[in-house]
């Protein structure tokens, strides 16, 4: 009887490794599961078999994650609840014991840890009969590891833990991939995305290329060349020094971009919608712009349940006198609205814009209490409607079927702009016409060369791009983050703001990670 | 008529004598006798073994009714031990029963509580007052983490899973307690290793009561309980929260206007005072003389005090046990049935009500129509706000969590002396253990507490387990005595084959038919597979040595690391055996004990932890992708689960040395016991370096940790005499916990691995396991206090002098484990009367006050201004405007004493014409608890007070009736 103990899983749902990949369709399976690690926390959605432990599953979805040390800790979002050390965010006195930070650190890890699983059981497969699509398969994995490598790299420096599927399962402990200011995940980054858009002669896993709704959801390579774009536009944060070399790089992205002619600004709405061009970029049927969404986050209000992702960002503002059947939920959370610096980037630097989305009856613009959401403007941009005004999928239970642009054409045009500055002190006309596109989709008047100077582009992106997650990385790119060149309510937790010291601009890496891992290093300052 | 003292059941067969002549007689299978005896003069003698002696003038009585008391002599009591049963006298390791006469007294109705406070070592601490609440027993304290620390429990012969079925929190309340005959508490590992990998935790064998030779008798027993609410949390008064809030918020009108007129005691809302009744009858005797039979029904119905918590239970039990071939062929046949009808009432509606506004009305039946009447807080534009707190009488009254859990263990142990050689037997035990659970929770589509079922129409969640274990014993055992040498040689073998197998459904969707949770099945099993053997050498009665080894192999581990050895060996002296004491008219007893053993730890909640296993994602939980459309397609995920391929059994080594004393022929009997117990290979949860595994944390092998203490008890009788009877007992313990290796990180630095989750903010954890220090410390910054003795809010101990206040300032402050356990119990007995009393004291154990870390601050007062909440009036004290997790201010010193029963009952003798006997008592639970703590109550196991059921205090009046 003794061969009783030689167990397999009865479970329906579990299975080892030779069961579970059979066919290229299950390793699909495995793939789906480093994507849904972006919109849901866990194998049940909303709660329940969470993927990490120890933490509120809301709490810990990967964009709810992001978007908390990304807009919180900035001008375009303040946060209102009591939740532990949540107020902090917002107020940029964070330490190494955040919870907030924490959940979102492990997270991006998760994503590399599951790229890495992934990874080495595909390769398995390699070259086998009915396994063709592998390469492509693998090279997916290994942009979704090198973008969660991205946003660990841009928030807690090069001293993260550098794991690839070369490492073993087990109880080790990961080596940094470097100094704080090293260039180690950076090289990485770069190398990795280079080798699956075959830049590399010896490489031959290539992702996708084009766009549309088959593909704004899937690793493609715009999406790749944006996050290179990225990456090299905002070296200055990564490596000890500025250097030219890195903004022509970022250049020759973009421009590679707009030479597949895959994309375009969706400048036209279906007949008869509430909503303004602009805002149905922010809808539950944004797939629809799909030809300026380089890629998306996905979610689905009844499929990809979660307290985390658009769902939060739409629930979490929505308070005070607003009505949540408006924006397509029933929830109403109450945290989330902007402070006036903010608003000021319309009231006062472009008062006929049509982008703010605002909602203000009730709400004083001014914060004197964090905590009271009818202080501060609420912000609607993000709405679980479609274009024709029907709810999303979900209006009961309130979850969003809204997809996040992660990347769109529009900041691709805000960030060449910015290049141009940065290399030669002049937007170009292509450029600066292509700024006046977003303008003018967006509702606001054309501006000209005398006016966009790098001090209006930080203020464009906030126009543009507010509440998309994009907020930290650009006012530390401009020093606006920390010190005090640039203050808002609440910044340095103080209403009316004051400068904070500049180590903030790296977020801790989690004590507890530092404690299990002595092979980690606290990054400076904390 | 004779009858026990204990229990009032009739003793058959006991010796009847006049005094100073032959004339004699014996009681009969109802005990009772008739004799002839000379005339008023006469004096009676009745003796029995196992009862004192005793003696009655007739005088001109014509019935005389004897109560005879239990002997205190133990020494030749039976106790079941693992396989097996051996007389109290030739025990080798520090092995305590507890049998009917000792058990607690009282409203009673899951069996952990009839031994609470009885034996050194073991605490027992129930999860709150709720019925059928769970008990967390632990042994010696806990040897492990975050593997189980729960003792293995033996019900007549049958292992039982610790693995709780759902809709029953309470594993053990499957069997009646007034079934129970006997509790055997093996707590070193000498006794405990013959059950191996699942003895680390100390083993509790628990017998149940069989029939005996003799005619039927009957027995019936009910009580009617009232259960009272002992305390509840201070929160702020109407007029209190009014005054605070106005002071704070008086001169915003927004924020007035959230306050209501009402003056509502929530928490008074939401208690009550309750009632639980408890009938039990049994019929027990024997069929001619070879089938002794008992048979028995039991039915319990338990209010809990809050509101709409209530258990029904019904329980059946039958024991067969009849003998074949001239006693050569022994069978005990056991079957225990039980069903459950439990309706469990959200607790977290305590916390809610500690914080729920106390200016709100709890019903308007027109303002809030759409809610079924209950407050509910709004929007402006009246819509529920969905993360707002739920009204806590809504949440009871509309939401209905009913579950039936039905269960049979049953189990057929078949003895063989062999015919041609009866020295050995063979001993065959093939048990079942089975359960099935189903539970539904029905919210009410006004429900608006759950604000998604509300939007849908009330949901509906239904859940089904099945559990289904099965156990083959087989063991051989031969004794021999060889007479010149006056040796005996006791060597038993065996085999075991476990098999544990459970599956969980659930189904959970929307009154309108929407679904909220995908449906699910879960199904798992495990094997442990085990062959063991025992040598017993006894020498003269004085020297006896004891060694075991077993061999178990668990599925929960990989090949390599599969099979595990557990030895042990232990020797005793008898020392009032040796001649110089043998005729010592003060030492009546005198035994040294000295054992050691291994035992081992499979029990870590993962069946497949050593394996890479992936799960499949359900259908609300997918990925997404479009079609050129963009119409939406939903691909299932696979996730790969973290795993530890080396992971191995956790073994713990223990030593103990005891000593067992009588004096004046065991009118004062004791034990006193020192042990040391290393756990190595601790397996524990804990939080992995990020990006090495599949998870965040793991249940992996991560250090050593070490228990040593003392165990001291005393039991006497302090009064003999015709008239009165009064024992008294006493027990001790003392225990010290320390983790002395943590693998995981070697490095001198490392601070340990955080556990113990509080409530409030997301992933806080304010307790650590560090080397040097015991189990669960709190991990807590160092509170500042003013001139005037007020917590300065963020105010902390820079104890690494850096500058800056953070995590690294924080230090391990206490943990929850008692240093010291104390339990008293008495008994007095006058005539037909008897009163007693039972009592713990816990000295030294620490408690984070959640409640209050959790509730008292300014911010508490009102969230968002869109709704309000209470605190408790700790805000006094702290002045805190945000919540202060950390501070020390929060672990407080919560030693207590509760006086667990106080009992006092009366017996007749003569009523139906002198045949029966009837027995009435009172008993009050919980009578009253003494402790500095400021929560709710002290005893809260693992040392975090959050939303605690409070512990009813308990009035109960019960008779006893039977023939």
């Amino acid at each position: 009887c003794l061969s009783d103990l030689d167990v397999v899983p009865i479970d329906p749902n579990l299975d080892t490794a030779d069961k579970v990949y059979q066919t290229q369709n299950d390793l699909e399976g495995g793939l789906a599961k480093i994507y849904a690690g972006f919109s849901v926390s866990g194998q049940q959605g909303p709660a329940g078999n969470g993927d990490l432990k120890g933490f509120d599953e809301g709490n810990s979805q990967y964009l709810r994650g992001y978007w908390v040390c990304q807009e919180l800790p900035t001008d375009e979002a303040i946060n209102g609840w009591n939740d532990g050390n949540l107020p902090k965010m917002s107020q940029i006195t964070w330490g190494g014991g955040n919870e907030f930070i924490r959940s979102f650190y492990y997270r991006a890890i998760y994503q590399v840890s599951l790229a890495n699983e992934f990874i080495r059981q595909a390769k398995r497969f390699e070259g086998q009969d009915g396994f063709d699509r592998v390469p492509e398969l693998i090279a997916e994995a290994r942009y979704l590891r090198a973008f969660a490598y991205w946003h660990a790299l841009d928030l807690f420096g090069n001293g993260v833990p550098f794991v690839t599927e070369n490492d073993p399962v087990g109880a080790f402990l990961p080596p940094p991939a470097g100094a704080i200011k090293g260039d180690e995940l950076f090289n990485f980054i770069s190398s990795e995305i280079k080798a699956i858009l075959g830049e590399n002669p010896d490489d031959n896993n290539y992702l996708i290329s084009g766009s549309g709704t088959t593909i704004f959801g899937r690793a493609n390579q715009g999406a790749a060349r944006m996050l290179l774009a990225k990456l090299y536009l905002n070296h200055k944060s990564y490596l000890s020094s500025e250097d030219n070399q890195w903004y022509t790089a970022a250049k020759e992205e973009l421009d590679k971009i707009y030479a597949t002619n895959a994309y375009s600004l969706v400048t036209t709405k279906d007949a008869g919608s509430p909503y303004s061009v602009y805002e149905t970029l922010f809808l539950a049927d944004n797939q629809k712009a799909a030809s300026e969404i380089i890629w998306a986050f996905t979610f689905d209000g009844q499929n990809a349940k979660s307290f985390g992702g658009t769902t939060y960002i739409i629930n979490a503002g929505i308070g005070g006198q607003m009505v949540s059947t408006d924006y397509g939920t029933s929830g109403s959370w109450g945290g989330n609205r902007t402070t006036p610096e903010f608003v000021n980037l319309f009231d006062q630097k472009s008062p006929t814009d049509g982008r703010d989305l605002f909602f203000t009856q009730g709400q004083s613009k001014e914060i004197n209490q964090q905590d009271q959401f009818t202080q501060g403007y609420a912000v609607t941009k993000f709405k679980n409607k479609k274009q024709d005004g029907t709810d999303g999928s979900n209006l009961s239970e309130g979850f969003a079927d809204v997809n996040f642009p992660v990347f769109r054409l529009a900041d691709a045009y805000l960030m060449s702009a910015e290049l141009d500055l940065r290399l030669n002190n002049t937007v170009t006309a292509e450029n600066l016409a292509r700024i006046n596109q977003i303008r003018t989709r967006g509702g606001a008047p054309a501006v000209t060369n005398a006016v966009v100077d790098l001090d209006w582009m930080i203020e464009e992106r906030g126009r543009e791009l507010y509440w998309e997650g994009h907020r930290r990385t650009d006012l530390i790119r401009f020093n606006q983050f920390t010190g005090g060149a640039y203050v808002w309510a609440f910044k340095g937790g103080n209403s009316s703001g004051r400068p904070v010291e500049d180590y903030f601009a790296v977020m801790p890496i989690p004590s507890t990670d530092v404690n299990a891992n002595p092979n980690l290093t606290q990054n400076p300052g904390y | 008529r004779v009858v026990s003292g204990d229990d009032d059941e009739p003793i058959p067969g006991v010796n009847i004598i006049e005094k100073g002549t032959a004339n004699g007689t014996i009681t009969d299978g109802n005990g009772n006798y008739s004799i002839q005896v000379e005339g008023p003069t006469s004096v009676l003698q009745f003796s029995f073994v196992g009862y004192q002696a005793t003696e009655q003038p007739v005088g001109n009585q014509s019935t005389i009714d004897i109560s005879m008391a239990a002997s205190v002599s133990e020494l030749s009591e039976v106790v079941v031990i693992g396989y097996g049963a051996a007389k109290k006298e030739d025990l080798t390791g520090s092995v305590k029963a507890i049998s009917t006469a000792d058990f607690n007294q009282g409203s009673i109705t899951s069996p952990q509580e009839l031994l609470n406070g009885k034996v050194p070592g073991v605490q027992i601490t129930n999860a709150g007052g709720a019925p059928g609440a769970e008990s967390t027993i632990r042994i010696r304290g806990g040897s492990s983490l975050t593997a189980s620390n729960d003792p293995l429990i033996v019900i007549d012969g049958v292992p039982i899973d610790n693995q709780k079925i759902s809709g029953m929190n309470n594993n053990l309340n499957t069997i009646n307690p007034n079934d129970i005959e006997t509790f055997t508490v093996l707590k070193d590992a000498s006794a405990t290793a013959i059950y191996g990998s699942r003895a680390s935790n100390g083993v509790i064998i628990i017998t149940t009561k069989k029939g005996r030779a003799g005619g039927l008798s009957f027995d019936y027993n009910g009580n009617v309980a009232v259960n009272t609410v002992p305390k509840t949390i201070d929160n702020l008064s109407t007029t209190q929260f009014r005054d605070l809030y106005t002071e704070r918020f008086g001169n915003d009108p927004d924020l007035m206007a959230l306050l209501g007129d009402a003056q509502t005691d929530w928490q008074d809302a939401i208690l009550r005072t309750s009632v639980t009744t408890d009938h039990n009858a049994s019929v027990s005797g024997s069929i001619k003389d070879w089938l002794p039979y008992r048979a028995s029904v039991g039915y319990s119905y338990n209010e809990g005090i809050l509101k709409t918590s209530e258990l029904e239970r019904f329980t059946g039990n039958i024991n067969l046990n009849p003998k074949f071939f001239d006693d050569h062929l022994k069978v005990d046949m056991s079957l225990k049935g039980m069903n459950i009808e439990n309706r469990f009432a959200d607790t977290g509606t305590i916390f809610g009500a500690i914080g729920f506004d106390p200016t709100q009305v709890i019903r308007d039946e027109t303002e809030f129509a759409p809610y079924g009447g209950y407050f509910t807080w709004l929007t402006p534009n009246g819509q529920p706000i969905d993360i707002a707190p739920g009204n806590p009488v809504a949440t009871l009254q509309q939401k209905t969590d009913r579950s039936t859990v039905n269960r049979f263990i049953g189990n057929v142990q078949l003895d063989y002396k062999l015919h041609f050689l009866p020295e050995l037997h063979v001993n065959l035990n093939l048990g079942t253990d089975r359960s099935k659970a189903g539970g539904n929770v029905v919210t009410d589509p006004m429900g608006a507490f759950d604000f998604a079922a509300f939007q849908n129409g009330g949901a509906n969640r239904r859940y089904d387990e099945k559990k289904r274990n099965e156990l083959l014993d087989l063991y051989l055992q031969y004794i021999h005595t060889f007479e010149e040498t006056d040796l005996t040689l006791d060597v038993m073998g065996g085999y075991s084959y476990q098999h544990f197998w459970r599956e969980q459904t659930e189904t959970d969707v929307f009154g309108n038919g929407n679904i909220r949770n995908p449906e699910k099945i879960e199904r798992s099993e495990n094997f442990l597979i085990s062959f063991f053997g025992r040598m017993n050498l006894n020498w003269k009665s004085k020297y006896l040595i004891t060694a075991t080894l077993r061999n178990d192999n668990s599925s929960r581990f990989s090949e390599d690391n599969r099979a595990g050895i557990f030895p042990s060996l232990a020797a005793s002296w008898n020392i009032n055996n040796e001649a110089f004491l043998k005729e010592s008219q003060t030492i009546s007893q005198l035994k040294l004990r000295l054992g050691y053993g291994i035992t081992g730890q499979q029990d870590i909640g993962a069946d497949y932890g050593y394996l890479g296993i992936y799960t499949r994602g359900q259908t609300t939980a997918q990925a997404i992708g479009y079609d050129a459309n963009g119409n939406p397609i939903f691909v299932q995920t696979i996730r790969p689960e973290g795993y530890d391929e080396n992971l191995k059994w956790e073994t713990t080594t223990t030593y103990n040395a005891g000593i067992d004393f009588g004096f004046f022929d065991d009118r004062l009997t004791g034990s006193l016991d020192g042990y040391y117990r290393i756990t190595d290979d601790l397996l524990n949860e804990i939080p992995i370096a990020a990006g090495s595994n599949l998870s965040n944390q793991l249940v992996t092998n991560v250090g050593s940790l070490e228990n040593k203490g003392f165990e001291f008890s005393l039991d006497g009788v302090l009064i003999q005499n015709t008239d009165w009877y009064w024992t008294l007992g006493v027990n001790a313990t003392y225990n010290e916990n320390e983790i002395t290796k943590l693998t995981q990180v070697d490095d001198p630095s490392y601070k340990g691995v955080e556990t113990g989750d509080i409530e409030g903010g997301t992933g806080n954890r304010v307790q650590i396991h560090s080397v040097g220090y015991p189990a669960f410390s709190f991990y807590v910054l160092e509170q500042i206090y003013d001139d005037n003795g007020k917590p300065i809010e963020g105010a902390y101990v820079d104890r690494d002098n850096n500058g800056i206040i953070n995590d690294d300032d924080r230090y391990r402050y206490k943990n929850s484990a008692p240093a010291v356990l104390l339990g008293i119990n008495s008994r007095l007995t006058y005539h037909d009367w008897d009163f007693s009393f039972s009592g713990r004291a816990s000295i030294g154990n620490y408690v984070y006050n959640n409640v209050n870390s959790n509730s008292a601050f300014y911010n508490n007062l009102q969230v968002n201004g869109r709704f309000t909440g209470n605190t408790t009036t700790d805000i006094y004290n702290t002045n805190f405007q945000n919540p202060q997790y950390f501070s020390d201010y929060y672990v407080e010193d919560a030693s207590y004493f509760r006086l667990d029963n106080v009992m006092v009952g009366y017996n007749f003798h003569e009523i139906f014409g002198g045949k029966w006997h009837a027995r009435v008592y009172a008993t009050v639970n919980n009578v009253f608890v003494l402790s500095g703590y400021s929560g709710l109550d002290p005893e809260v196991f693992n040392g975090i007070d959050r939303n605690v059921y409070p512990r009813p205090r308990t009035f109960l009046l019960g008779v006893n009736l039977g023939f």
